[in-house]
């Protein structure tokens, strides 16, 4: 517990740190290019926000309409014969498909459950854990015309499986063993 | 798919809503939530810009082309299919070294480059080659050292410790990424078996 919060406290800031004194060592105008990129993360988050707003709305209408709390009430009883909380696997579902959508799911665990909570953090780690199978399916095979996907789909799904039994394996061992 | 998702949670919730009769209730989350949506995403401006900053330091300082190096023992073991020095294991660490520095917008068309030239290598057929799926298990497992979005998310939320998570991150991630190789050996391997390679 007390490892893993000081892993997490000093990875950012000696990462930051190395990437400043190679950057410098580099010859790189280190603060120009910082301005120069820090741009690009101005125009990421503008353009997140038509994605973002569809999501939440679509996800909080659902939420509170009571529907969502029908599925739970089905799910609950199977999924936790595998100790696994039903309230993070619609967002399992959609990390598969839609990396937009699934971080509207996963703000809305966060905001519904608390950042600090299992749930908060189990859909921090399950967001980050894998990417967007079909996403990336379509996009690296769309681009060159590949039309026989063979086995492709199905290591991306087991692999993003994996990713969602490692996160709830992980947040378990690190936080409440 | 994301379509009938979309209107399909919309749709249900108006149903269930008029059913259990709370759609004041309903009617209330969908302008509080397009709310939180967009002071959302002006909370991840700050850390969205100084992450990038910093990556574009790394970027332009080579960093990439480092760790690329590194990594070559690595991609040689996972594309033995690719000749020496041939232009798709250059894109491949490209690809691999941006997906680790959270670098999505420089991932992908190094990613795209790699299939061209995977493509060719497969003599321009239509089908997914032995490298194309292991390049494809790759970056839908991607490690990422550290998930920008999510901590701004926490942040915004007022965790207490928003980095927290990297820690559990990295080892899903890890895992993941161990997984989706292995899974890719074993339906190569079962495909040589079945006839058709």
């Amino acid at each position: 517990m007390n490892f893993v919060q000081s892993f997490s406290i000093w990875f950012i800031p000696l990462l930051i740190g190395f990437i400043l004194i190679y950057g410098t060592y580099k010859k790189v105008p280190t603060y120009e290019t910082f301005v120069e990129g820090g741009k690009e993360g101005f125009s990421i988050a503008i353009n997140i926000i038509p994605f973002l707003v569809g999501m939440l709305v679509a996800i909080s209408v659902f939420r509170a309409s009571g529907a969502l709390d029908y599925v739970m009430l089905a799910m609950r009883p199977i999924f936790s014969l595998f100790h696994i909380p039903a309230e993070v696997v619609p967002l399992g579902l959609m990390r598969t498909i839609s990396g937009t959508g699934a971080l509207g799911m996963t703000s809305d665990l966060i905001a519904t459950h608390g950042p600090d909570s299992f749930i908060g953090r189990l859909a921090s780690t399950i967001q980050g854990s894998t990417d967007t199978t079909f996403y990336v399916l379509t996009v690296y095979f769309g681009a060159v015309g590949i039309k026989k996907m063979k086995y492709a789909l199905k290591v991306g799904l087991l692999a993003d499986l994996i990713g969602f039994l490692a996160s709830i394996a992980a947040i378990s061992l690190l936080f409440y063993s | 798919m994301v379509n009938y998702i979309w209107v399909g949670m919309m749709v249900i919730g108006f149903v269930v809503a008029a059913i259990n009769g709370n759609m004041d209730k309903v009617n209330e989350a969908i302008f509080t939530s397009a709310k939180e949506a967009v002071t959302l995403s002006f909370a991840m401006i700050s850390i969205l810009v100084f992450w990038l900053g910093i990556m574009k330091i790394a970027e332009k300082g080579g960093l990439l082309e480092v760790l690329a190096y590194l990594f070559r023992p690595i991609v040689k073991w996972l594309f033995p299919d690719i000749p020496k020095d041939h232009p798709a294991q250059g894109y491949i660490l490209s690809n691999m070294a941006a997906n680790l520095l959270g670098l999505g917008n420089a991932a992908t068309p190094m990613g795209i480059k790699a299939m061209e030239q995977l493509k060719i290598l497969n003599g321009g057929k239509n089908e997914a080659s032995r490298s194309m799926i292991t390049l494809l298990a790759i970056n839908t497992s991607s490690i990422t050292l550290i998930p920008t979005t999510i901590i701004a998310i926490r942040m915004s939320y007022n965790s207490q410790s928003p980095t927290d998570i990297v820690a559990p991150t990295l080892l899903a991630t890890a895992v993941a990424t161990v997984g989706a190789i292995l899974i890719d050996r074993y339906y190569y391997y079962r495909s040589l078996q079945k006839g058709g390679k």
